[in-house]
């Protein structure tokens, strides 16, 4: 297939969604990540069950966070894609990408960055 | 167990203004079962406020502890070596918490980071209900198990009043007429007459009504057991 995807992006490759956590996301956004999106498989299709659900319900309370401190929660997303789905893997990575570039750098400036 | 709710980042954010270094002290606790203030929503909120003030250009240092319990000073000692090292300690203990840190620690600034809610018990997952006032006199016994005190909203003693409906209490459609449902539990197990006797006029000395209230077990004070 080979199709492309924006270079902006980095893979963190996890065994399931279940295993997100708010804090992985928190602190991607407090180390400065313009924006973090979770790519879990099709709801109704986790090996683990509901690992996909629970991803989305933290992504949820991050995003109601992130409303709380002033920052815009479409900074953080959920999406779902069979692994077979190599064509909307790259759209949702262009779509998310996009999206960061029109909402812009982070908000949150970090003054320790390396 | 005591029952709490985190305070807004707002709130907690406008408390901490001023001070560049914090520690925010969690409590292995009631507060851990009741999800406010364990160590993950110690993290998460830590997080959280670094986040804000960055956002803000105005960076704080957070660092975090977690201890056994607030409300024991031989758990609250644990902290004393570190405790001068921040502007301001955040506690997401009950009320207990940052009280006795503010005893022992009489130099140093203790933010109550939790409003303190009630005594209770989880009925689902994310849901708790109050189910005991700390009266000081309990006589549940005499209601089916089921606290009037703690649950009917006017305390009443000796059956519902006239706001009740349908099993509902007409302070909040969500509460349910503890008097209900006591009556009801009577008449199941056939033993409505429990309730005739006029419970007479509760002494409400030993609520909160008589002050302070101290709790002594001479056996314990004087360690011979």
């Amino acid at each position: 297939m080979r199709l492309s995807y924006p270079a902006d992006i980095k893979v963190i490759q996890l065994p399931c969604t279940g295993r997100v956590d708010i804090l992985h996301l928190l602190n991607a956004i407090e180390d400065g990540a313009d924006g973090v999106y979770v790519a879990g498989c099709l709801e109704g299709e986790c090996h683990y069950i509901e690992g996909n659900l629970k991803a989305r319900k933290k992504v949820e309370y991050v995003k109601k966070t992130l409303a709380e401190l002033g920052i815009e929660p479409e900074r953080v997303e959920m999406y779902n894609l069979s692994s077979a789905q190599g064509a909307r893997f790259a759209q949702i990575a262009n779509e998310m990408v996009d999206k960061i570039k029109e909402l812009g750098p982070t908000p949150v400036k970090n003054n320790h960055a390396a | 167990m005591i029952v709490a709710d985190r305070k807004s980042l707002k709130e907690i954010l406008a408390m901490v203004e001023d001070n560049k270094k914090i520690l925010i002290a969690g409590c292995k606790g009631c507060v851990t079962v009741c999800n406010v203030g364990g160590l993950k929503e110690v993290e998460i909120l830590a997080s959280s406020l670094k986040i804000a003030r960055k956002k803000q250009g105005n960076d704080i240092d957070i660092d975090i502890k977690v201890l056994e319990r607030q409300c024991d000073t031989e758990y609250v000692a644990e902290i004393s070596d570190i405790v001068g090292d921040y502007d301001a300690v955040l506690s997401l203990a009950c009320g207990v918490g940052p009280q006795f840190l503010s005893e022992m620690y009489k130099d140093q600034i203790f933010y109550p980071g939790v409003n303190t809610t009630f005594f209770g018990g989880a009925t689902r997952h994310g849901v708790w209900e109050e189910r005991c006032a700390g009266c000081g006199t309990c006589a549940i016994h005499n209601f089916g198990g089921l606290c009037p005190i703690a649950r009917c909203a006017k305390s009443l003693m000796n059956g519902p009043c006239g706001g009740s409906s349908k099993g509902i209490c007409e302070v909040n459609k969500d509460t349910e007429c503890i008097w209900d449902a006591i009556v009801k539990k009577k008449m199941e197990a056939g033993k409505l007459e429990d309730l005739i006797g006029v419970k007479g006029i509760k002494n409400w000395r030993t609520a909160r009504d008589g002050g302070p209230r101290r709790s002594i077990r001479e056996e314990l004070v004087q360690g011979n057991i």
